[in-house]
């Protein structure tokens, strides 16, 4: 019964860890739409616009990248790890 | 339906110093070093200064794309760190690719990419240090007030942390989302061929027809880009942090 219980709330708190992906998502769309708008004002600045762009994602990546993480952990290690303790 | 998502398999043990697991991480990322030293050997022998070959050509376009990365993002005066970033470059890069031949990658363990990062700190470290005295390293932490020194503490482990955990994200992510798709295509199809009627259907549902080539497009985004670019970000980082750290 315990062991269920354990389970069941890792494998929640797994699916609200990925909510995390949200926060990313928003930004990074939101930073492609800025680097867009800039590659049609300056087109000759395409190369410089585009590779700060995708440094800029991947670093506001990280977050929803932690998320991932946390929910990992909650379903390979969080159980093992719980369940011994009981 | 059978989903294995499994990390690096450990192969053996050696038994000094209670045991060290020699795991799928190690065989491939030596694998990963060998390839690099064979590439390096095949394309820097027999170098000419006149009638230059292919093979040289493609040489220098190589340390001549990792020397202007280095010099543009560090300045020339770090230009000596274009073989550290071009040796991080290419080790990541390939240990990446690893997973478009089935290989496990050596990226998607922590330990591979918590190494690299460690290294990368030490480099800041050691650069902040060169720059402005012990003294004045520690002087930094209190900056701007003293109350600000364990946010300070913090922020600084947050680099290595944050660096380790982008790369290894990125490659797992890649990982798990191709083991879901490879699962749930062959579900798909032994459900839809499964309805064929008679002796055909039932032979036909147990092989995954719908396997073959949809994850291939999957591939080329998570393989081959984000390889590419998680590459591209730690190098990036690497020479931008280290470039910040002299100037302060």
């Amino acid at each position: 019964m315990e062991k269920a219980l354990v389970l069941m709330g890792c494998a929640i708190g797994a699916g609200l860890a990925l909510i995390a992906g949200i926060g990313p998502g928003i930004g990074e769309g939101y930073a492609v739409g800025k680097a867009c708008e800039a590659i049609g004002r300056q087109p000759e600045a395409k190369g410089d616009v585009t590779s700060t762009m995708l440094i800029g994602c991947a670093i506001a990546e990280t977050t929803g990248i932690y998320g991932f993480v946390t929910g990992l952990l909650l379903i390979f290690v969080a159980p093992g790890i719980l369940t011994g303790l009981l | 339906m059978e989903v294995s998502i499994t990390g690096a398999r450990i192969y053996f043990e050696i038994p000094i110093l209670g045991g060290i697991p020699i795991t799928e991480t190690i065989v491939n990322s030596w694998l990963v070093m060998l390839a690099i030293i064979g590439l390096c050997l095949f394309l820097t022998h027999d170098l000419k200064v006149r009638n230059v070959s292919k093979r040289q050509v493609v040489a220098e376009m190589f340390v001549t794309t990792a020397q202007n990365f280095v010099n543009t993002n560090m300045g020339e005066k770090f230009a000596h760190y274009g073989p550290f970033v071009a040796a991080l470059f290419a080790s990541s890069l390939l240990s990446n690719l690893l997973s478009l031949i089935g290989m496990f990658p050596p990226t998607s363990d922590l330990s591979t990419t918590l190494a690299w990062a460690v290294l990368v700190f030490v480099l800041i470290t050691a650069t902040k240090i060169r720059t402005s005295g012990v003294l004045g390293y520690m002087k930094g932490f209190t900056q701007p007030i003293f109350v600000l020194t364990p946010f300070n503490i913090l922020s600084e482990l947050a680099t290595p942390i944050s660096m380790a955990f982008r790369h290894f994200g990125n490659i797992v992510s890649g990982g798990v989302i191709s083991a879901l798709v490879y699962a749930a295509l062959a579900s798909l199809s032994s459900l839809v061929l499964g309805l064929l009627p008679g002796v055909l259907g039932d032979i036909l549902s147990h092989i995954p027809i719908f396997q073959v080539g949809i994850p291939a497009v999957l591939s080329v985004y998570f393989d081959l880009f984000s390889g590419f670019m998680q590459a591209f970000i730690f190098c990036m980082l690497t020479t931008l942090y280290i470039g910040n750290a002299a100037e302060e």
